[in-house]
């Protein structure tokens, strides 16, 4: 593609497959029809279902206000495409470039772009997560068979893990009224992306609200009952909670295994890809033609000293697929890079949660706005004396200003005065992140041994 | 000597067209002219600006050596302290969350939209009563009673009190008009006393619905006791004061914007006549090209902040021209253009951050119905005067009177 016209050809003619039919692989896939790709294009996805929306999931879902199935995405141009729904991707021919499915079938490609997300952590214990009652929340059709679980009015509802998704869950349930007890590792919810400051704020929420909060345990097991439904969870200090139903909400494993032995960079920690979303092969040499975009993406960010991030945020999903759609039709001098600042919201407990930057990279917070007390405040995080993260409890239309301190690498704390700056944000404090190598949830990875031949990876899984 | 800027804004014969002077503005996106406020002309900056939290509403924080040719007059004499929009969070957060609660979501959903078959029957009733084809003020007989009427029955003004009402919104609406050649005495007092029986009225109002609530927002908000507590009565008047008076002066001007703008691209409002629908998009391209709000005169800075290499000292007043930053080219393609097709639209015409428009969907919707419906029903309309004459006001831009004549009224 040296401008002797073949990339002008490419546009015309070649082949483009997206491998994740959901929101990456969509917003990819109109991206491309968008700035003119007139070739054929693929989409595959391993659900029957066209791409739909998840974070209504958790939340609209669970109370009753959206039936699972309407919650199609909003399609904002046709992408003309050949959809092999239902079929999950099952290798990968680097040296062919050829796609493998589960069905035997073959696809070739020119372009290939990696969307295939994360899914759900599974309760570890085989048997005892196939018990009747036991649910994770990451499809449509998991969100379905929950809301109609819930509908029928469980005497408790158990929920493991309290990061966003289990928060989100256990707000739902509190708000249809039904017992909810939630059972968490770290010392508060949310305290692995926000830290202990906040998390002791989300524990406040969640116990005004009724729930049933029990931190710094862990569930050992899960009890079913003769007809194998799930009657009683144990608990790590020796307790038991009576429940009929558990939701596993303990982060998320990136699905990349159908790439193992393709020879492309991909492993539990996801797709290492460079910033304008190009895979990088095991040897860290940037593929050409395979691009990877949305959760299962990791991609080194330049505001942050170029650590690798892996987000899963529905708009860094968002735009890393159009990146990558631009990226994957362009001349190499005419490739843009991803440099989107992370922003993540939840809602729960009626509040409004943002993020902007990355939280969790920061040591100190500063309440610069607000107050903790009342649940309404803006947290400013800080790193080696910049403003690194901000995040707000209903407080999300200050956030544009707090970004621009993070995009412009501001001094932290910052000095000026405020709006409504009160008596705890007076001075940072530690933001009180766990340790990380003791995870709260998701599994981590840590290197072992010294010389290059016994230097081994581990991976440790969430429970 | 050419004039200066600041005069050239506040110059009433500059008022049909204030665009060529915007453009002159964001050649220096932080203008300031000698102890006067520093104007902020450019989109991006505006927009950081509605988003800084160093930036107060609250006129007690600015400098008193801060000279501003909009200032009002000493508050003091006024017996209401100030609304929402002069507040700073906390206590802003507190009643626009406290006011919300009977209007909008989360808890008051279907406010607006319930409002659907009035509004249609109120905009239905004036222009059957629109009289003589050939000779139409549509800001006398339509824009103008429109809005005051629905924002009566938001309230829960009985219906006849209204014109009363008319009457103080009236009067005090021409006292944000910073007019020079009025004798600004004569002008304080008018205001002055008309804030003072609308205070008395609506304090006796409020009282009444305290023992005997509806369904109407004033009622909801005397009484509420959410976790916010219940509002002081001094807090329900100015907050009522406010949503009344911010609740239809914009509107009353967006609604003739529009039709002047429309009656001056026909071929827009054949489009519109044969499809209502498009009155969604029309509305906003028009929040973006004549926003009836041109520019936020009430800012100050609670620190020295540097914008565009400019260092704007503490106590300083700021003019933020949202009109200006609405045509800013380095925003939006072709900004001088009128063009309801436009998708790419965030425009600033209600605002932006915590004071951003708090009646924009109420707004919004009386300007969809009020349009399309003038579209559908006014045969052959056209404009008398072009351009018609313009109230003085330079920040609530907007026609006097829109003379207008059609052929008939349809059914
Ligand atoms: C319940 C829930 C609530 C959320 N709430 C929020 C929120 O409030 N705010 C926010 O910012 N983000 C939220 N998110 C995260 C957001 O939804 C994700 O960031 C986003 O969906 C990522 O999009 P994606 O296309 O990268 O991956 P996904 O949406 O995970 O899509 C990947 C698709 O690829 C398919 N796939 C996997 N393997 C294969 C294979 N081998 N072959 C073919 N197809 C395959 C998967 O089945 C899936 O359909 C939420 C997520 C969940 C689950």
């Amino acid at each position: 593609m040296i401008g002797d016209g073949s990339l002008e050809r490419f546009r015309r003619e070649g082949r483009i497959v997206v491998v994740g039919a959901s929101l990456a692989g969509l917003r990819a896939a109109e991206t491309l029809r968008d700035k003119g790709f007139a070739g054929s294009l693929t989409m595959i996805g391993d659900e029957p279902h066209e791409p739909y929306d998840r974070p209504p999931l958790s939340k609209q879902v669970l109370l009753g206000k959206a039936a699972a199935e309407r919650t199609a995405l909003p399609r904002l141009r046709s992408v003309d495409a050949t959809w092999r729904l239902g079929v999950p991707a099952a290798g990968l021919d680097m040296a062919a470039r050829r796609v493998r499915l589960a069905d035997g079938d073959e696809v070739p490609y020119d372009r290939l772009l990696i969307a295939t997300g994360v899914r759900a952590h599974p309760w570890p214990r085989e048997a005892e997560a196939q018990l009747d009652g036991v649910f994770v929340l990451r499809t449509r059709d998991d969100s379905a068979a929950l809301a109609r679980r819930l509908e029928a009015g469980p005497k408790r509802v158990l929920v493991i893990g309290a990061g966003f998704t289990g928060s989100e869950i256990a707000s739902a349930c509190r708000e249809r009224g039904l017992a909810v007890t939630v059972a968490e590792r770290g010392a508060a919810p949310l305290v692995g992306a926000l830290g202990g400051v906040v998390g002791a704020v989300a524990a406040e929420m969640q116990r005004e609200h009724g729930v049933d909060l029990r931190c710094g345990v862990m569930v050992t097991a899960l009890e079913g009952d003769a007809s194998g439904r799930v009657r009683a969870a144990q608990l790590s200090d020796g307790s038991t909670v009576e429940t009929d139903v558990v939701i596993v909400s303990l982060g998320a494993t990136r699905n990349t295994e159908w790439l193992a032995g393709s020879g492309l960079g991909a492993g539990p920690r996801g797709i290492a890809c460079d910033a304008g979303c190009r895979a990088f092969d095991i040897r860290g040499i940037v593929t050409d033609d395979i691009y990877a975009a949305g959760d299962v993406a990791r991609c080194p960010h330049p505001l942050f000293g170029y650590q690798f991030l892996s987000l899963e945020h529905w708009g860094n999903a968002v735009s890393q697929a159009r990146i990558a759609a631009h990226n994957m039709i362009s001349e190499s001098t005419d490739r843009i890079p991803h440099m989107e600042v992370p922003a993540f919201w939840s809602s729960q407990f009626g509040v409004n949660i943002k993020s902007v930057g990355v939280p969790s990279l920061g040591t100190e917070i500063l309440i610069s706005q607000g107050s903790l007390k009342d649940h309404r405040f803006l947290g400013v995080y800080g790193y080696q004396g910049r403003v690194i993260g901000a995040v707000a409890f209903d407080h999300a239309r200050w956030l544009p200003f707090y970004q621009e301190l993070i995009e412009t690498t501001a001094p932290f704390p910052p000095s000026f005065p405020t709006v409504d700056r009160r008596s705890d944000g007076q001075r940072p404090i530690d933001a009180d992140f766990p340790d990380p190598s003791v995870p709260t949830h998701g599994p981590t990875v840590t290197l072992g041994g010294y010389s290059p031949a016994d230097r081994r990876m581990t991976f440790t899984p969430a429970h | 000597m050419t004039q200066s800027l600041l005069h050239q804004i506040l110059d009433h014969a500059n008022r049909a067209n204030p665009y060529p002077i915007y453009e002159q503005l964001r050649k220096t996106p932080v203008h300031h002219e000698d102890g006067g406020p520093y104007v902020i002309s450019t989109y991006y900056e505006i927009r950081s600006l509605l988003h800084d939290p160093r930036i107060s509403s609250d006129a007690r924080n600015l400098a008193s050596t801060a000279r501003d040719p909009l200032a009002e007059p000493a508050r003091e004499e006024s017996a209401l302290p100030p609304g929402f929009l002069r507040l700073d969070p906390p206590e802003h957060d507190r009643l626009r969350r406290m006011t919300n609660r009977p209007f909008g979501p989360p808890h008051s959903p279907h406010r607006v939209d319930g409002m659907r078959g009035e509004l249609h029957d109120i905009v239905s009733g004036l222009i059957d009563g629109l009289g003589d084809p050939g000779r139409i003020d549509l800001v006398e007989q339509f824009s103008y009673p429109f809005p005051v009427t629905v924002i009566c029955r938001l309230l829960g003004v009985p219906r006849e009190d209204e014109a009363r009402f008319h009457t103080w919104a009236d009067t005090l609406a021409a006292s944000l008009d910073p007019d020079p050649d009025a004798d600004p005495t004569e002008r304080g007092k008018g205001a002055h006393d008309a804030r003072m029986e609308l205070g008395m009225y609506l304090a006796g109002l409020i009282e009444e619905r305290r023992t005997n609530p509806g369904e109407d927002m004033l009622s909801q908000l005397a009484t509420a006791k959410g976790e916010d507590g219940p509002m002081t009565t001094m807090e329900l008047l100015s907050t009522a004061a406010l949503l009344l008076i911010a609740g239809h002066e914009t509107t009353v001007n967006l609604i003739t914007n529009g039709m002047l703008t429309l009656l001056r691209r026909p071929d827009v409002l054949e489009r519109l006549r044969a499809d209502p629908r498009l009155a969604v998009p029309i509305v906003e391209e028009l929040l973006r090209f004549e926003p009836p709000v041109q520019l936020v005169p009430q800012r100050t800075t609670l620190a020295d902040i540097e914008v565009r290499g400019v260092t704007i000292p503490k106590g300083a007043s700021l003019w933020l021209v949202l009109a200006s930053g609405n045509r800013d080219p380095q925003r939006f393609e072709d900004p001088d253009r009128f063009d309801p097709d436009r998708r790419d639209i965030q425009h600033l015409g209600l605002g932006s951050g915590i004071h951003s428009c708090f009646g924009a969907p109420l707004a919004r919707l009386e300007t969809q119905f009020a349009l399309s419906e003038l579209a559908r029903r006014l045969e052959n309309p056209r404009l008398l005067e072009d351009p018609p004459p313009y109230r003085q006001n330079a920040v609530l831009r907007g026609p006097r009177h829109l003379p207008i004549a059609c052929d008939g009224i349809r059914p």
